[in-house]
């Protein structure tokens, strides 16, 4: 058959690909052992909003995964940090939040992304403490606005409040002009379509910030607790983020709730929250509300989403990276300082609009950079 | 055959160059090669064996106390809810089997027809580049079958599937779910199944067709017979048992299949209603693992997906063992 005939010529050519990487790779390696290694990152005064670390450049690898919810953010923050120390190496792998963790847990990543704290529940810092030999910290890195898209013929703007959202995602409202939503949008024309809601068919800390959202701002009407799997009783289910993306903007009437960066990035409307639209200030906002929960370095954040700061757009997701408080490799240790002030830094955060996140506000900026001092 | 050392009648014989004849030791390849052969086949089927076994036993291991830690029935149940330790295969079996035989009941038609025009009908010019397309069609990525179903076809298929299902709508199969829009429905991915599984079906039942003894053909026309009356009686008779052995792992394919699915199909919400539809969304075994897998964390969730694989794995196990089964059965027919 011919296939084997094709199969036989891709393999070579992936051969071919394997070992022209494993050159690239090497050779970058050869090239960075000549550039100057990052001296130590300790010394600055904590509680600034510059990190002792963000100058200093690492040569070697680092190895993370976790979130697919904070993926585009620290791609973006790998290429810059690579760009600005060519000796260094860094990999994330977008395996989901659950994945990280356990990666983290077995050793197998020096730390992990996640949507979402350890989980005193699951057991999940003890089993951190044990693998890191020190307590693990969970430090707040990108903000993650969730944005609830529509695609409705002839409508650009259109303003939701809690009740709103909750009623269309639980089916009460299945109409797109709902004398409820007209209310809410004075002067706008809503067509007679139905409303399509469209849900994450995947466990997510989307879904599980979404849910919770509902569930505190609108407990009458949205009465399931907070949940990674989605609970509603109507919809259509979607994979991942893309897949609901992909459908709303599919489906005229669809609406479903997306991380903002994908919503910018298919050029779908997104509503606004009582009349707050969704930007990166705003979003800040809703985390400067936030209250630190952890303890000592620890930066767990509780989410206000009744929050009555004005312009404060209230739906939104933390995502937090999860590090060993002292790491048992000290060179370990001073790589993930090094990448994770980079992170903190206040020139990379402000760069996060431009991938659908928000910068983190000032304040707990500040105490993030001061934990991530505080690593060795 | 058995004569390792290669010694025969013909080597006693001069060359017709005129070199004398070969003597019986010089002919012998060695048995060194015989054992070294043997070996490498018996250990490639003993490796075999074992995988299986072990895949077997891994999924036995990780299911049976999930299923234990299960509170509702794990083979009627509906729900799906692993991290509340309720859950059931029922809606993902039902999805699983109806796309995949639906996709078959498609596909073999339209395969052993193109087997045939490209055994019977087409030029020679033709039958050899015409194969290789539809073999091509198999080395096809299943994402890209996914992405295009759901990008292109879902959106187009929508007005046929509300069309038949409101002329059709008073046979369960085709009853209309107005929950489930944009065409993403299980009826979309039995048509994409059936693209997926063609190549496969085609290739073996061309194969079989092609062998049907010229003799048989032969005497059918002799005695009068036309080409369609020539195939109705002496080719597919014979090739009806490769037909079905072919049919059996196109379906094996079918169950299987996870990427195409996960894209096109619409997951349900839970406690949605029970309905006979094709035009319903659902989940497949593969699709929802696939789905769920990133965030799989061990103990009774993760369980939970490999009993669900488990299922699967059993499934696919007895439709490759009927094609066996089938395939043995053919040998009756072959002389």
């Amino acid at each position: 058959m011919k296939i084997t005939r094709i199969g036989r010529a891709s393999s070579v050519a992936v051969v071919a690909a394997l070992a022209l990487a494993a050159c690239g790779s090497s050779s970058n390696n050869d090239s960075s052992s000549s550039a100057p290694a990052g001296g130590s990152g300790s010394g600055a005064a904590a509680g600034t909003a510059t990190a002792s670390g963000a100058g200093d450049c690492f040569s070697g690898s680092l190895n993370a995964a976790g979130s697919t919810a904070q993926q585009n953010a620290i791609t973006q923050a790998i290429s810059s940090y690579q760009s600005k120390c060519n000796g260094a190496k860094v990999s994330y792998n977008g395996t989901g939040s659950g994945a990280g963790i356990t990666s983290f847990i077995a050793k197998q990543v020096d730390f992990a992304g996640s949507d979402s704290a350890l989980s005193p529940d699951k057991g999940e810092p003890a089993k951190a403490k044990a693998a890191c030999g020190s307590d693990a910290l969970n430090l707040p890195m990108v903000t993650g606005p969730i944005a609830v898209a529509f695609n409705v013929k002839g409508v650009d703007k259109l303003n939701l409040t809690p009740d709103l959202i909750a009623k269309i995602f639980s089916g009460k409202i299945t109409k797109w002009n709902d004398p409820e939503i007209a209310a809410a949008n004075k002067g706008a024309k809503l067509p007679d379509t139905n409303i399509s809601v469209f849900f994450r068919s995947d466990e997510s800390g989307t879904t599980d910030n979404f849910t919770n959202y509902m569930n505190k701002t609108a407990p009458k009407i949205w009465t399931d607790e907070k949940s990674k799997k989605w609970t509603g009783k109507v919809g259509q289910g979607k994979s991942k983020t893309a897949g609901v993306a992909t459908a709303v903007k599919a489906t005229d009437g669809g609406i479903g709730y997306i991380e903002w960066g994908y919503a910018v990035q298919n050029k779908l409307n997104f509503a606004s929250v009582n009349g707050v639209e969704l930007t990166g200030a705003s979003a800040g906002k809703a985390v400067e509300a936030a209250q630190v929960v952890g303890t000592g370095k620890d930066l767990s954040l509780k989410l206000d989403y009744t929050t009555k700061e004005p312009g404060a757009y209230p739906i939104i997701l933390v995502t937090y990276e999860i590090v060993c408080s002292k790491y048992a490799d000290a060179t370990k240790g001073k790589n993930v300082k090094s990448f994770l002030s980079y992170m903190a830094s206040p020139d990379f955060q402000k760069t996060l609009e431009g991938v659908g996140a928000a910068p983190l506000p000032a304040e707990i900026q500040s105490k993030v950079v001061d934990s991530i001092n505080s690593i060795s | 055959m058995s004569s390792s050392t290669g010694a025969s009648l013909s080597d006693e014989l001069p060359d017709p160059d005129g070199r004398p004849p070969l003597r019986g030791d010089d002919a012998n390849t060695g048995r060194a090669g015989d054992k070294v052969f043997g070996g490498l086949a018996i250990g490639s089927g003993i490796v075999v064996i074992a995988m299986v076994v072990l895949i077997a036993i891994f999924l036995l291991f990780q299911a049976i106390p999930a299923i234990g830690d299960d509170k509702v029935n794990f083979l009627t149940s509906r729900e799906w809810n692993v991290s509340g330790r309720r859950f059931g295969i029922l809606q993902m079996l039902w999805t699983t089997v109806v796309t995949s035989v639906v996709a078959l009941i498609i596909a073999v038609p339209f395969a052993v027809a193109i087997a045939l025009f490209l055994t019977h009908y087409a030029p020679r010019w033709l039958a050899g580049p015409a194969a290789t397309v539809i073999d091509l069609l198999a080395a096809v990525p299943s994402i890209v079958y996914g992405l295009w179903g759901v990008i292109i076809v879902a959106p187009k298929s929508e007005g046929l599937q509300n069309w038949l299902s409101d002329v059709l709508g008073w046979f369960p199969l085709f009853a209309k779910v107005p929950s489930v829009g944009g065409g993403t429905t299980m009826f979309l991915v039995s048509i994409v199944l059936a693209i997926m599984v063609l190549p496969i079906v085609t290739a073996l039942t061309r194969e079989v067709f092609s062998q049907a003894p010229a003799a048989h053909q032969e005497a059918a026309l002799a005695l009068g017979a036309t080409k369609w009356e020539m195939i109705r009686t002496a080719v597919l008779p014979f090739g009806k048992p490769g037909i079905i052995s072919a049919s059996m792992l196109g379906l094996g394919r079918a169950l299987g299949e996870t990427v195409a699915v996960l894209y096109i199909l619409s997951a349900l919400p839970d406690s949605s209603k029970w309905t006979w539809s094709l035009f319903n969304g659902g989940d497949t075994f593969a699709a929802k693992i696939a789905n769920s897998a990133s965030e799989f964390t061990g103990g009774t969730s993760t369980g939970a997906y490999i009993a669900a694989g488990l299922v699967l794995f059993i499934l696919t196990f007895v439709v490759n063992a009927v094609a066996r089964v089938v395939i043995e059965r053919r040998k009756a027919f072959s002389e």
